[in-house]
């Protein structure tokens, strides 16, 4: 990890991550996580999927998310996936995955671009005001985009009781109000 | 007789309450009331009190009250008729200040304790109405008076007549202050929605909640029964009200089951999306802090079963419209429910079997029922009470209430019988509502004398019960069984067989009847007072179409939209016409059901939540410095950043603008679009999808791309890099970052799907900062940490170094300012620390933060287009950039951008302009008009399209699209602006007001 | 609305950005007559009944579909990848 003398702001301009209770709901804004966009070129879709497989990372069918080795993957356009690592070992995310997929792949970084908020406590009172996601068949593993309040995110369902959701890192205080808001109007 | 008129005169309220002894007089039972506790609650002023399970017009009337309301257009005297949604008269206002809600149905309205009500459209009091003077002008007041009386002269509309209707007519008031509750809204999914939890939707409900399914069942009224709450039938061998409770209770212990009581589904859209309101806090005075009064549910339902029942309607006859004449059913609901009775001595008008089983309630509850006039001269006749066969009633009497009625019989003898109350029965329309959402016309059942539902209705959406025209409570119970296993077994659940709890099935047997012939007003539509006259009227003067009858008469309209009136006054007019019902048809039901209010549309969309904002990275850096933001898009963007002792915002950005051409200036670009570009082909998508040729862009080179639409127009501009062989960043404006991705994935996926080429947005994965001045290397020096010299970082180079250390960063130098200029890239997260750094860093420099105004200062300056140029109207050559469209390849817009029109040697050129008055103010928009020719359209040669004060240059400068611009370098014009009636003489000279030769930005 | 997407199921259209005659993706590729590219660009069917357009799923994953709609009753009666249709009407590279 690089010693450059730069320190860090969240997406919510904090120094120090806060997390916030509102009854039984818990909203984390996290900043350890490094994201990366991975899509197999023109013709590269099987050596893509045996560089990933090697190197185990998983590249999950539309709709959903998994958990490999030392990254996560959820699915986002056809033959694209975002790859999640934890981010004190993966900060430069890419010069990790070039070596692995080499032309094969366009791979670009995108942790900074999205505002990571982990949701805690019963997902569906609150998720329901929120946004148009049918919680009863979005089980743990699901992965969607969806819209919460104009704010076009990604939510990623990692059990019963906890979503991960990714939302642009300039609206995140927007999101985070809509969040709270809602959490508040359904505790 | 005289003696029974006598006696009931004493009884109506328009006697001083304190007369009527003990409150609650007319509470003749418990019915589903907790009489356990008491709720005290006002209406105009004078204090009552009702039970929990009370609606507001159920409690009035437990206390005698019975005067509600002046009608609409006439003021008469009006007393409540229904016990349901479809209430026309009893509209009053609920609560007081901000929370002041007018037209509210008294049906509906839940009755809470310290409730506070007033009627309306009354003045100065209820019982005394000034404006009941229109009812005796009520010649000149019948259909189409409006369209008639008021037709001229024009001017008056404006001053005189519309504020005079406006103060007449019309309901309640709105509150002017800012409502002050939280809305809310969501999403809701399932496989079955059932609306309506009368005893079909109860059925339904409980078939496909035992069947495993995910159910929601939705009823507008707070305690879910529907009719059975109101009658006194048996169902499978008990209480019809305890079959229901105990239907409720078992639905309750499903987990698959959602009951939503006080929830209204108001519409039916495309797919089996419904829209429904569900009134989490109108029954008390106040929501919870933070707790929404009213949510608005978008349910998607995979199946829906329409239960929503039957209105029972009136029949016409003269002066029906008196206090105490009521629907049939109402005055049973409010004795079973309510344990309320209407009235002491009740007479029924009915013309069905369903009117008789009021006179059978009434009569078992002690009441005395005085007559039951039934209009059907054939069938038996009620045991021990006074059944009139083949009559009918033909007037009223009574001042602010019902006193008696005239009745002629079978031989056309006319008797008054006294009575306080008379129950009206006219037969059932199925609520077919939400089946004609998707318009679907209802059909006529002749059986019943009703529309029931088309079978076109909307894919997925099955009918039972009442609003499908089974009026029993077998024919109920079995469709909504029936209904819900047909709609699981399209769904693939197993349905177990279904055991029906019996009741009864007792036949209609109704003789239509819609109105008495005869002299005087025979009231239709209650609410907006449309008597059989109107209707006549209107079939005179050949308003005869449903649709024209509506608006001729404004029958229909308003907040009950005809739901006891609409079926009357077709049937009216299908008399008069000759034409039948089912060709005269009805009007089209739209959504809502029922009224809506606009804050629960609104939802959490006001205020902060109105729309998101998008923040850059260097935000709280910004709020810091005091900077002055400005809304582009959802961005907020500093615009400039005031010093102590600036006092307007001229100084600031003048300030800026100095100090970035002398010393180095510092400006968050985050929010210009970024989208990377990667493939094997990604330059020549590159190639197609811009003017100009990128293919042949070496790599570390960055280079300015015009995109046309495909019709020759320009789409944006912006520069785009080559950081590998096969990886470009491509900039987007601002405004057009989404627009941009969009059109590149429809090129990519849609024109050439073999391209290997892979788009995705890194907008916001890095913040970008200018730096632009001449100072601008030096300061970048202490910061990048690489050899960043002219040599090795010439101007347009591009690529990845890094900063303060090791950071990964991204360098471009380009220059949209004319200065020495870089924009340096950096993970977000580290945006804010850049821009501090830089700032320490620059300090000696003269580093200084600039905003928008100063960035638009300084690229005007340089004559570089942007937004007031980039106006979707423009082509390249416009722009005076005709020459990077490339001709020798095929892009989009190439070919259309060729077209004789768009080429003309004489068309609009980008120009500077500079007043030769150098005081003198330019306008944005002014026209460019020749010196000697008049301010027409004729002689409009074009129009400044961005105009700032150049501090370098000590006065106003514009750029301007002008006729024939290249050629006119020198020439003098009048710059024109007729709004502001402002006129300027202006000299046209090149667009480059700073350096036309680059030197500076090669520095 | 709900849109039948190929890899994701029903999806709302609101989630979708609608851009309309899915015949814009014959266009007439090179340095061609303008007619050709007047004719594309301009002329374009409004049936009332069965209609293919172009929908993006903008707030999903993407995709842009060639969606099957009856204009008169709003009946979905398919949607493709607009890729995969490209490629059968013979678009490549």
């Amino acid at each position: 990890m690089a010693s450059h003398r730069l320190k860090p702001l969240s997406a919510l301009g904090r120094e120090f991550l806060a997390v916030e209770s509102i009854g039984p709901v818990t909203v984390a804004e996290v900043m350890d996580v490094a994201l990366a966009s991975l899509a197999a070129r023109r013709g590269q879709e099987a050596v893509v999927g045996a560089a990933a497989a090697q190197a185990g990372i998983p590249l999950p069918p539309p709709g959903r998310a998994e958990v490999g080795a030392v990254c996560g993957a959820f699915w986002v356009s056809p033959e694209m996936w975002f790859l999640e690592a934890p981010f004190a070992t993966h900060e430069d995310v890419v010069a990790h995955l070039r070596p692995v997929f080499g032309e094969a792949a366009s791979i670009t970084e995108q942790t900074d671009a999205w505002a990571r908020l982990n949701v805690t406590g019963p997902l569906g009172p609150l998720f329901e005001r929120l946004c148009n996601l049918d919680l009863g068949r979005f089980e743990p593993g699901s992965a969607t985009r969806t819209v919460i309040e104009h704010v076009g995110c990604y939510a990623i369902r990692r059990a019963p009781e906890r979503m991960t959701v990714l939302g642009p890192r300039s609206m995140a205080g927007s999101l985070h109000h809509a969040l709270t808001v809602a959490a508040r109007s359904v505790a | 007789m005289n003696q029974a008129l006598r006696q009931t005169e004493g009884f109506v309220a328009d006697l001083p309450q304190a007369a009527l002894g003990p409150s609650q007089v007319q509470r003749v039972g418990a019915g589903l009331v907790d009489r356990s506790r008491t709720l005290s609650f006002t209406f105009d002023g004078r204090a009552y009190a009702g039970h929990p399970g009370d609606t507001l017009a159920s409690a009035l009337l437990a206390n005698g009250v019975r005067l509600m309301g002046r009608s609409f257009k006439y003021h008469r005297p009006r007393s409540v008729i229904a016990s349901s949604s479809e209430e026309p008269n009893a509209l009053v206002e609920l609560r007081s200040g901000a929370r002041a809600e007018p037209n509210t149905r008294a049906t509906v309205v839940e009755l809470w304790d310290g409730l506070e009500a007033r009627s309306q459209n009354r003045w100065p009091s209820l019982a005394f109405d000034a404006l009941g003077v229109n009812d005796f002008v009520s010649p000149f007041l019948t259909a189409g008076f409006y369209y008639k009386t008021f037709m001229w002269p024009a001017a008056f509309w404006e001053k005189l007549y519309e504020p005079v209707i406006r103060r007449a007519a019309g309901l309640g008031r709105l509150s002017t202050e800012a409502d002050p509750d939280a809305y809310d809204k969501g999403f809701l999914h399932c496989d079955l929605l059932v609306i309506g939890a009368g005893p079909s939707g109860l059925m339904a409900a409980l078939t496909a909640g035992r069947a495993g399914a995910r159910v929601i069942l939705c009823d507008e009224d707070f305690l879910l029964g529907g009719r059975l709450n109101a009658e006194t039938l048996a169902v499978g061998g008990q209480a019809g009200t305890d079959w229901a409770r105990a239907a409720v209770a078992e639905l309750a212990a499903l987990p698959n089951v959602r009951m939503m009581p006080r929830t209204t589904v108001v519409g039916a859209f495309d797919h089996g999306v419904f829209a429904a309101v569900e009134r989490v806090a109108d029954h008390v005075a106040a929501p919870l802090a933070g707790k929404p009064r009213q949510i608005l549910w978008r349910i998607t339902a995979r199946r829906s079963v329409l239960a929503a029942g039957a209105i029972e309607r009136p029949i016409a006859f003269r002066d029906n419209d008196r206090p105490g004449v009521m629907l049939a059913g109402a005055v049973r609901a409010y004795l079973n429910r309510w344990g309320v009775a209407a009235g002491r001595r009740v007479a029924l008008f009915v013309n069905n079997e369903d009117g008789l089983r009021t006179a059978r309630d009434l009569d078992a509850r002690g009441v005395d029922v005085v007559a039951v006039i039934d209009a059907r001269p054939e069938g038996e006749r009620l045991p021990g009470i006074r059944h009139l066969k083949g009559a009918v009633v033909t007037g009223t009497a009574g001042r602010l209430g019902l006193t008696g009625i005239t009745v002629r019989d079978a031989q056309g003898r006319e008797e008054r019988v006294a009575c306080d109350v008379l129950g009206v029965s006219g037969g059932w329309n199925p609520t077919v509502a939400l089946t004609s959402h998707h318009s679907a016309r209802p059909v006529w059942e002749e059986g019943i004398a009703a529309f029931v539902p088309s079978l076109d209705g909307p894919k997925g959406l099955g009918v039972a019960g009442a609003a499908a025209g089974a009026l029993s409570t077998h024919g109920a119970l079995a469709t909504g069984a029936a209904r819900a296993a047909e709609a699981l077994e399209d769904l693939g659940f197993r349905v177990s067989s279904v055991d029906l709890p019996e009741a009864e099935d007792a036949p209609v047997r109704l003789r239509p009847l819609w109105h008495v012939s005869g002299t005087g007003r025979a009231w239709v539509d209650f609410q907006n007072d449309v008597t059989v006259k109107d209707i006549k009227l209107a079939h005179q003067e050949n308003f005869r179409s449903v649709e024209h009858l509506k608006r001729y008469t404004t029958l229909g309209m308003a907040t009950d939209q005809g739901k006891t009136s609409n079926v009357t006054a077709l049937a009216v007019m299908a008399e008069l016409t000759g034409k039948g019902i089912p060709e005269t048809g009805t009007t089209m039901f739209r959504p809502p059901y029922t009224p809506v209010s606009m804050g629960v549309l609104a939802g959490r969309s006001r205020d902060e939540g109105f729309k998101p904002t998008r923040l850059t990275p260097s935000h709280k850096w910004a709020r810091e410095q005091g900077a002055v933001f400005v809304e582009v898009g959802m961005w907020l963007r500093a615009q400039w950043f005031p010093r102590p002792g600036e006092t307007t915002w001229r100084e600031s950005v003048d300030r800026e603008v100095l100090a970035t051409r002398k010393g180095v200036g510092v400006c968050d670009v985050t929010t210009l679009g970024k989208i990377d570009v990667q493939g094997t082909d990604a330059g020549a998508f590159l190639d197609r999808v811009y003017a100009n040729t990128f293919s042949t862009l070496p790599v570390g080179k960055v280079r300015y791309g015009l995109m046309l639409r495909e019709d020759g127009h320009v789409m944006d501009d912006g520069t785009t890099a080559r950081l590998g062989e096969h990886e470009y960043v491509m900039t987007t404006t601002t405004a057009n970052a989404v627009a941009v991705f969009r059109h590149l994935e429809f090129c990519r996926q849609c024109l050439w799907p073999d391209l290997d080429v892979q788009l995705v947005s890194t907008t916001e994965a890095w913040a970008q900062v200018s730096v632009a001045g001449p100072n601008a290397r030096r300061l970048l020096e202490r910061v990048v940490d690489g050899d960043i010299s002219d040599a090795a970082f010439p101007t347009m180079a591009c690529g990845n170094v890094t900063v303060c250390g090791g950071l990964r960063a991204r360098l471009f130098r380009i220059s949209f300012s004319g200065e020495l200029a870089y924009e340096i890239a950096v993970p977000a997260r580290y945006g804010d620390a850049l821009i501090r750094e830089l700032m320490a860093q620059g300090k000696d420099l003269g580093a200084t933060p600039y905003g928008t105004e100063a960035l638009g200062v300084l690229r005007v300056e340089k004559g570089h287009v942007a937004g007031g140029e980039l106006n979707g109207q423009s082509t390249a050559l416009n722009m005076g950039l005709g020459r990077m469209v490339s001709r020798k390849k095929d892009s989009i817009g190439m070919v259309l951008s060729q077209r004789e029109e768009l080429v003309r040697e004489d068309g609009l050129r980008l120009v500077g302009v500079r007043p030769v008055d150098p005081t003198a103010v330019l306008k944005g928009g002014s026209h460019f008009v020749a010196l000697d020719k008049e301010a027409v359209a004729a002689n409009d040669d074009g129009w400044l399209t961005s105009v700032v004060h150049s501090p370098h240059l000590g006065h106003q400068i514009a750029l301007g699209y002008l006729r024939n611009g290249a050629a006119r370098m020198g020439e003098r014009l009048r710059v024109v602006n007729l709004l502001a009636k402002t006129e300027v003489e202006v000299e046209i000279v090149s667009p480059h007001f700073i350096d036309p030769e680059g030197e500076r930005l090669r520095g | 609305m709900l849109i039948l997407h190929p890899l994701l199921g029903l999806r709302d259209a609101q989630e979708f950005t609608y851009l309309g005659d899915a015949s814009i993706i014959d266009r007439p590729d090179g340095l061609t007559e303008p007619e050709a590219f007047h004719d594309y660009l301009y002329l374009r069917d409004n049936p009332a009944g069965v209609h293919k357009e172009l929908w993006f799923h903008e707030q999903g994953d993407r995709s842009w579909l060639v969606v099957t709609r009856n204009t008169v009753t709003h009946e979905i009666l398919g949607a493709e990848l607009a890729r995969d249709y490209a490629r059968g009407r013979g678009r490549s590279r």
